[in-house]
């Protein structure tokens, strides 16, 4: 088979599995969903290492697919381009998408949407390949946009739910924000370089390097500055960075492995990965990269600050996503793409499986997602626990985990970058190591240690869930005498296989993907001017010489000085002394309103954006349409000639004198008028 | 086989009308069935008659196509002068769609005057048929007017309770138009002794004469657009017609508006189309941003889905008057595009009202639970609505915000905030109806669509993922012909002469 075909069966086999059982699901026995389904995925992984394998030998392709539209000169194709990046992606995607699968028919075993949801995950999969595999904006577009259509229909997969239908409403709005100003970058890339095709806007691009326009006039701007800004505004959105992030952690209302597959592993990194892609116009507007530096940092520390008060185990993950994915922007800032894609990968393998592992828990737990209700699960869903400490030593950064490598590596690079609003990235991102560990270890310690809470009626948490009672139908919790069992072998198994390239993907890949030549030819970095990366590669080969060497060097370093504190910290707050952590609650009332607010962020959309567009369309429409339009225009004009109407109705009264003295008056004006004329 | 290759307009025309005086003699409100069933058979002949016209298209060809011509009024030199190009060949053939779906939604909706609501349609469809295709400005012209007694029909016999404000209000608003129209073509017959739209695009016109015939169309198009602020009629229309009559409003009756700004205040008035430019790229905007807003707050579906063509239909005006390949291709697109989706979202609405007899948003709730098949269209659709990529919906506004960012950034900025808006009321909208618990006991016990009402929401899912997907056999069409049009519209049309003092207008 040839290679153009297997790249197309890729993509396709996930869509043809989503479409059968979308339109048949319902007829079909039940577990033809998940094989289906599972087959497609399970295929389109294998065929994607084969592709990634062949790149690794120097396999590039960049082919047409078809011709989706012609328009005088433009012409819009559907097509592939084929590199390293591509191949990385895909099989991460898949591999993640493939796992999610499999750990489903264990989660939505009981669910009637069953078949429903194994169509969606497939078709996200096919949206997904669709826009990793693009060659092309329009392309990239309509994955991205498909990716968020699939998101919305998951968010909300319990459509029964209140808070499931607010927030996919309000995900695919946000992103639409987002959505909004990729569009406008799309239309400066096609209006100034003439086509949509990677290859040839990034070939005309450094001729482009110092054209300015003027969006407001006679204000000159960097063209490049002006695109990269509004393809970043793109990126916000899907990658969920400040100020649209909000819709993230709202997300969690959906079923929890599409939150690992969708909101931690994939989809939300498409805006990190298409930053990368375009790092040859990246590159050229150092402006750019400063915004993109300090929107990451800004994510990075402030979304950590709220993992630390959430008690849903859901949006503690949530949050420590928000805060990862602001790291890889940050990364992107520094011009060190490469180490943000590194720092993609690596966490997609153990943002899935905190994910899956905390939907476990949930599932052991009854769908009680309040981690003041665990405590001591390792006793009784031990692998669960296992991959769970696994993968939060490699979320904190533990040498010698995936975590590590690609952490470290983002806060080196950060460390030599020295454009605007780098300092302070370095800060924010040093800060957040302590942060992520904090708040990682607090749910580690909260669930998998100390004391059985459930088996304790706690006023206050009781009255958390009795308000969570009311959202989630099938929710429940654990009743205090019974005790939480482990998931079956198709949830642990997918646990333990994301855990072994949690543990060693940073250490096997880092040599090749950020000092080797795996993303040659493929991201573009202009030394000169930011010199980060060069200088991370010099560090490593002068200091470090290997991935062992790096680890041990790890050991040494500030960062794992904080992580390590971190950790230390919380097991003191919340295994030793859980009474100062709610003294600091008490005594910091201010901050703590503040962050359990979210920093407003909330509120004020609901009530300036949304309130807003409510009232004016109100007010256009009552005063706009019915009152000036209809009322003064429209019907003022039926009304006027009605009015003179009934006035001059009055002259037609029947009444024969009424006639014959206008007559009279009349003939008396004629003769008076003729005689002056005369 | 011959006779009919010759005049494929002619039959698309007349076939339609004579099926529908057929359905008018042989049908009767005793023997349903069988007026059903002549009206269906007679809108699908009708249809495949016009399937030739893509078949048989040269796409190469900028100019007219498939024309045909004979005298009709020899004293005023009027010609039976049909033709049609790349614009109007996709507008036919929505036409002559369209009426076999509105034929089929009928089906079991309406029981009152069956054999008169099939007919209407159907000749309502060859007259429109009539104008997409007529060269001649008083043949267009009689088409034109024609086509309002049918709607004004529909709305008056099967509409709502408040039909007779809305069938004046429509007839008035539009009449008021079109007799300016005809001011315009008398005085263009004055000018050329001829009603034939060649002699009108080959002839110099001042400047100020421009200006007061582009007026004059602008009047009579603008309104069946409809443009802001001539757009108040629509709701009101929409919300007082029954399925079918909103299904050809919105498909068919506001392109006829759109195309003719193409055919005729365009190309006979290029220099004054030139001069309104910026008024119209105005307007356009107007209509996109304003009347989302409006929408947004809208308790009616009917309403909310009638104020969300009109934004969409600002997409067309907007393509048409930035006088790029693109922008105008996509305006093109759009209108096709519109005429599947806006069709597909009134016979959802049409689905729940036959079944709740409400059109209020308030009145529902949790529609899914008891009509998944249907909510998954309607999400689908909605989806459309909102231009998302892979649907028809997105190819046209994705065109015309893309040309938009070359003619002005600012207008692509208010332009591309459909995205937002458009998803904003019409998610929100589904949201109220279709997500969440059971609302009420009446959509507790409602039965999910029969296989009549699957078929129809299938073939036009189909339709809209099928273009969104693949939307090249409708721009290639669009090619020769938009190409051919740019070029006239960037030659002045000023008198040699004169030209140097009619500038200074």
């Amino acid at each position: 088979m040839s290679m153009s075909k297997i790249l197309l069966l890729i993509p396709m086999l996930p869509l043809i599995a989503a479409t059968v059982i979308g339109l048949f699901g319902r007829k079909l026995p039940r577990h033809f969903a998940h094989i289906l389904t599972i087959a497609g995925v399970g295929i389109a992984f294998m065929l994607s290492t084969y592709v990634l394998n062949q790149t690794l030998h120097g396999f590039t392709l960049n082919e047409t697919v078809y011709q989706w539209l012609t328009s005088g000169a433009f012409r819009f194709e559907v097509g592939f381009l084929i590199d390293n990046l591509t191949a990385m992606m895909m099989v991460v995607v898949t591999f993640v998408s493939l796992m999610v699968h499999i750990y489903t028919i264990g989660y939505m075993h009981e669910d009637p949407g069953y078949s429903r949801f194994f169509s969606y995950i497939s078709l996200f999969t096919f949206s997904m390949l669709m826009l990793v595999m693009s060659n092309n904006f329009m392309q990239l577009f309509f994955g991205w946009e498909a990716v968020g259509l699939v998101s919305y229909l998951l968010i909300g997969f319990w459509y029964t739910r209140p808070t499931a239908i607010y927030a996919n409403l309000k995900a695919f709005l946000v992103n639409r924000v987002g959505d909004f100003g990729f569009l406008l970058g799309i239309g400066m890339v096609l209006y100034h370089f003439g086509s949509l095709d990677y290859a040839a806007v990034f070939e005309s691009a450094p001729r482009l390097k110092d054209v300015q326009v003027q969006i407001v006039p006679n204000v000159d701007w960097s063209l490049m500055t002006v695109t990269c800004l509004l393809l970043f505004v793109g990126a916000m959105g899907k990658s969920a960075q400040v100020p649209l992030h909000v819709w993230l952690p709202d997300s969690m209302e959906g079923p929890t492995p599409i939150s690992a597959l969708i909101h931690a592993a994939t989809m939300v990194t498409a805006g990190i990965f298409m930053v990368a892609r375009m790092s040859p116009l990246f590159e050229l507007s150092t402006t750019a990269l400063s915004t993109v530096m300090v929107i990451g940092a800004i994510t990075a520390l402030f979304m950590g600050f709220l993992g630390i008060i959430q008690n849903d185990i859901k949006r503690v993950v949530a949050y420590s996503t928000l805060s990862q994915l602001g790291y890889m922007t940050v990364a992107l800032g520094a011009s060190a793409y490469s180490v943000a894609i590194f720092h993609l990968m690596t966490h997609a393998f153990f943002k899935a499986l905190l994910f899956l592992a905390a939907g476990s828990v949930i599932m052991g737990m009854h769908h009680d997602q309040d981690i003041r209700n665990m405590g001591n699960l390792k006793k009784y869903m031990p692998i669960t626990w296992i991959t769970s400490l696994i993968g939060s030593l490699a979320l904190i950064g533990t040498p010698f985990f995936a975590g590590f490598y690609s952490k470290d590596s983002i806060i080196e690079a950060v460390k030599f970058s020295h454009i605007t609003g780098s300092g302070f990235a370095y800060f924010a991102v040093l800060a957040g190591v302590f942060v992520t560990a904090f708040y990682s270890f607090r749910l580690y310690f909260l669930v998998f240690h100390g004391k059985e809470k459930w088996r304790e009626v706690h006023q206050d948490a009781q009255a958390h869930h009795d308000e969570h009672a009311d959202d989630h139908g099938h929710h429940h919790g654990l009743s205090p005498t019974d005790n939480p069992h482990e998931s079956g072998w198709v949830v642990t198994i997918p646990l333990v296989l994301l855990s072994i390239p949690s543990v060693f993907v940073g250490y096997l890949a880092i040599e090749s993907m950020l000092f080797g030549d795996f993303f040659n030819h493929v991201i573009f970095v202009d030394a000169q001017a930011h010199p980060a990366m060069q200088h991370l590669a010099h560090h490593y080969h002068e200091l470090l010489h290997s991935p062992a060497g790096m680890a041990l060097h790890g050991f040494l370093t500030l960062p794992f000085a904080l992580a390590a504190s971190g950790v230390l910290l919380s097991w003191y707050f919340y295994m030793k002394r859980p009474d100062i952590p709610a003294a600091i609650k008490r005594k910091c009332h201010l901050i703590y309103r503040v962050l359990d607010n979210k920093y407003g962020f909330d509120s004020f959309n609901e009530r300036v954006f949304a309130g807003g567009s409510r009232l004016i369309g109100g007010k256009l429409w009552q005063i706009g349409d019915v009152q000036l339009i209809d009322g003064a225009m429209v019907n003022g004009t039926a009304n006027l000639v009605a009015k003179i109407s009934s006035k001059v109705r009055h002259l037609q009264s029947g009444l024969i004198y009424h006639y014959a003295f206008a007559m009279i008056i009349g003939v008396f004006l004629f003769l008076t008028f003729f005689i002056k004329i005369n | 086989m011959n006779l009919f290759h010759q005049h494929i307009l002619s039959f698309a025309i007349w076939l339609p009308i004579l099926a529908g005086v057929i359905v008018l003699l042989l049908g009767n409100d005793q023997n349903l069935q069988r007026t059903r069933w002549v009206a269906l058979v007679g809108a699908i002949v009708s249809f495949l008659v016009t399937v030739p016209l893509y078949t048989k298209f040269q796409l190469p060809i900028g100019t007219f196509q498939f024309q045909e011509s004979t005298t009709w009024i020899p004293a005023f030199n009027i010609h039976y002068h049909l033709g049609a190009d790349g614009f109007s060949v996709p507008l036919i053939l929505l036409t002559s769609f369209t009426t076999v779906i509105v034929v089929i939604a009928a089906w079991e909706v309406i029981t009152k005057s069956v054999a008169q609501y099939m007919a209407a349609f159907l000749i309502m469809s060859g007259l429109m048929i009539g104008v997409f295709s007529a060269l001649d400005a008083i043949l267009y012209y009689v088409f034109w007017e024609a086509m309002l007694i049918p709607m004004f029909l529909v709305i008056g016999i099967w509409g709502g309770p408040n039909r007779v404000y809305a069938t004046i209000k429509f007839f008035l608003y539009t009449l008021l138009g079109s007799l300016l129209m005809l001011v315009a073509f008398i005085y263009l017959y004055h000018q050329t002794g001829s009603f034939a739209l060649t002699d009108y695009y080959a002839l110099p016109i001042t400047m100020s004469a421009q200006i007061w015939i582009f007026v004059a169309f602008f009047m009579a198009f603008a309104v069946k657009i409809p443009m802001w602020p001539v757009h108040t009629w629509l709701p009101d229309a929409h919300v007082e017609a029954p399925t079918g009559g909103s299904v050809v409003l919105a498909a068919i009756a506001l392109k006829l508006g759109g195309y003719s700004f193409l055919r005729f205040a365009m190309p006979i008035a290029p220099d004054a189309a030139h001069y309104f430019a910026n008024t119209m790229v105005t307007l356009s905007l107007i209509a996109i941003v304003y009347i989302a807003l409006v929408a947004l707050v809208q308790k009616d579906m009917k309403k909310l889905i009638a104020y969300s063509s009109i934004s969409h239909m600002g997409f067309v005006t907007l393509g048409f008057f930035m006088f790029s390949q693109l922008g105008l291709e996509g305006a093109v697109v759009q209108m096709i595009s519109h005429g599947f989706i806006s069709s597909a979202m009134f016979l959802c609405v049409g689905v729940l009202y036959d079944r709740m007899h409400s059109r209020q948003i308030a009145d529902y709730g949790g529609v899914v639970n008891t009509m998944p098949i249907f909510a998954a269209f309607a999400v689908l659709f909605a989806m459309a609505n909102s231009g998302l990529p892979g649907t028809s919906g997105f190819v046209g506004e994705f065109m015309v915000i893309l040309a938009a960012v070359k003619f002005n950034f600012w207008v692509a900025f208010l332009a591309a905030t459909t995205l937002i808006f458009g998803a904003a009321y019409t998610l929100w909208m589904t949201k109220r109806v279709f997500y969440g618990a059971v609302a009420n006991a009446h959509v507790a016990e409602l039965t999910d669509i029969n296989r009549r009402e699957f078929l129809i929401l299938a073939t036009l899912a189909l339709l809209v993922i099928g273009f969104g997907v693949y939307p090249e056999p409708i721009t290639a069409m669009l090619q020769a012909t938009s190409a051919e049009f740019l070029t006239h519209m960037q030659t002045s049309k000023l008198p040699i002469l004169s030209s140097a003092p009619a500038a200074s207008i």
